[in-house]
């Protein structure tokens, strides 16, 4: 093994990424855990998690641009540094989402605690399996894993489908529970959003290990 | 107008040890072609079959079809008729350096029986601004000798001398090594420039510089052509795991 310092700055890449991942998942965890106790401390965690996310996407993509700037990387590290450049946007975009459902629990608060035909825990519990699994997949450069990932993705979006229906029907049938409806509809769309940014990690992970485009799986594959 | 250089099952020998072994390829015309590998794999070997300097070196000899268009360039011509045919650039620009920057470039020609003038002159103006050297040296052509200009612009003047005798193949063998970014640059630019009249082919120890000029990129390892495909592909997603493991500094 040559060209030590790098590979130990392709680790230390990999490292920090991990790192905001943890705080992304905690974020979503705590934004979710919310949901279902109301606690609003919770919410207040999520939202001063958000700077912190926000300063480590800045430092994960210098740390990348040095390395493509001053190291010239080729095939594996190439796609490898592509990869958690892609990465870390989404986990910077599902630390958002765990701030914008933070923001809908508030407001559900002030709001009378009704029963809502939806799932969200359990729209929670999956859209989390999926971020877990497809960064698991990313720590052990496991193509197969995140190909995984890639199958619950539509469970997620039917579950939002799902939800979209029956809220829009309480909207119409109970207008006077519009904003609390309203705020789960919310929830669920950014849950599902959670989702597909774990889908797009899954395929950058893929993308890495494979050398294989699999984003658009509608369009023909340019890969070999 | 460059052609098509097709090798069949090449092999080389220098004395009893055999340094290319069966190597196939097609190198298309009016395209750069880079070669890469580790010192000693046989790139620079291959190349020198390609012109058939190879065989100059004492006790060396190649086995095997080069096809250059249609003709098999060890069955078909003799080594002289070959060079005329296939100019080439080596690593340290080599101009002659008792004659002046016109001669240099006129040398082939006047070898070639060339006499006149007014032939010379044109083909010379002509070798220069392909050469992208003739702004530069229009003045001094018959006052400076080759050897007093700067290393980029005697690389170039290489060149120029290289494309007078109007080959169809240009084969570079680490043109730009020697030289500073600009010059590099400069020989790149060359590069990309006169594929489409020429085929090139460059062996090149710097991965950026084949990733840069060449759409075509092969990998030697230890005599054997590991891996051959568009640049693009050999850079970002090579299928042989020795091709990846050298392009990312692995080896060793």
């Amino acid at each position: 093994m040559i060209r030590i310092k790098f590979q130990q700055s392709l680790d230390e890449l990999k490292e920090r990424l991990l790192v905001m991942a943890g705080l992304v998942e905690q974020a979503i965890q705590r934004a979710t855990e919310a949901y279902t106790s109301r606690d609003e401390s919770l919410c207040e965690l999520v939202k001063m998690s958000e700077p912190a996310i926000n300063r480590m996407e800045r430092e994960i993509d210098q740390l990348a641009l040095d390395l493509l700037a001053m190291e010239q990387p080729m095939a594996v590290d190439l796609r490898f540094i592509l990869s958690v450049i892609r990465i870390n946007v989404d986990l910077e975009r599902m630390g958002d989402q765990a701030v914008n459902i933070a923001g809908r629990v508030l407001d559900l608060g002030k709001q009378a605690n009704v029963d809502l035909p939806v799932d969200i825990p359990r729209l929670a519990l999956l859209s989390a399996a999926m971020v877990r699994k497809a960064l698991q997949a990313f720590i052990e450069g496991d193509a197969e894993m995140a190909q995984s990932v890639l199958m619950l993705d539509d469970q997620v979006d039917d579950m939002n489908r799902d939800a979209f229906r029956a809220l829009g029907d309480l909207i119409k049938d109970k207008p006077e529970l519009a904003p609390q409806a309203l705020n789960a509809l919310i929830i669920s769309r950014n849950l599902e959003r959670v989702g597909d940014h774990a889908t797009n990690i899954a395929e950058d992970v893929i993308f890495w290990v494979r050398g294989r485009d699999v984003r658009h799986h509608s369009l023909p594959d340019d890969g070999d | 107008m460059g052609v098509d250089i097709r090798v069949e099952n090449l092999n080389a020998w220098y004395g009893p040890v055999h340094t290319l072994h069966d190597v196939s390829l097609h190198i298309p015309a009016n395209h750069a072609t880079a070669l890469i590998g580790p010192s000693g794999c046989g790139k620079s070997t291959f190349v020198r079959c390609l012109n058939r300097m190879h065989e100059t070196s004492p006790g060396a000899r190649a086995d095997g079809t080069v096809l250059m268009g249609d003709i098999d360039i060890y069955k078909d011509a003799t080594p002289v008729e070959i060079r005329r045919r296939v100019g080439m650039v080596f690593q340290r620009p080599n101009p002659f350096p008792t004659m002046s920057i016109y001669d240099n470039v006129a040398s082939g020609l006047k070898l070639n029986g060339f006499r006149k003038k007014r032939v010379l002159d044109e083909v010379v103006e002509r070798s220069l601004k392909q050469a992208a050297l003739w702004d530069e040296v229009k003045d001094d052509l018959k006052k400076k000798s080759g050897a007093s200009i700067s290393g980029g612009q005697q690389q170039r003047l290489c060149i120029a001398r290289a494309l007078a005798v109007d080959p169809e193949v240009l084969l570079m063998d680490e043109p730009a090594s020697a030289l500073d970014p600009v010059s590099t640059a400069k020989i790149e630019d060359l590069i990309f420039k006169l594929k489409s009249q020429y085929t090139i082919v460059i062996v090149t120890h710097n991965m950026q510089q084949a990733a840069r000029v060449a759409e075509n990129t092969g990998f030697f390892l230890m005599g054997k052509l590991v891996e051959f495909a568009p640049t693009t592909k050999i850079f970002t997603n090579p299928s042989d795991k020795r091709t990846e493991d050298y392009i990312t500094g692995r080896f060793g």
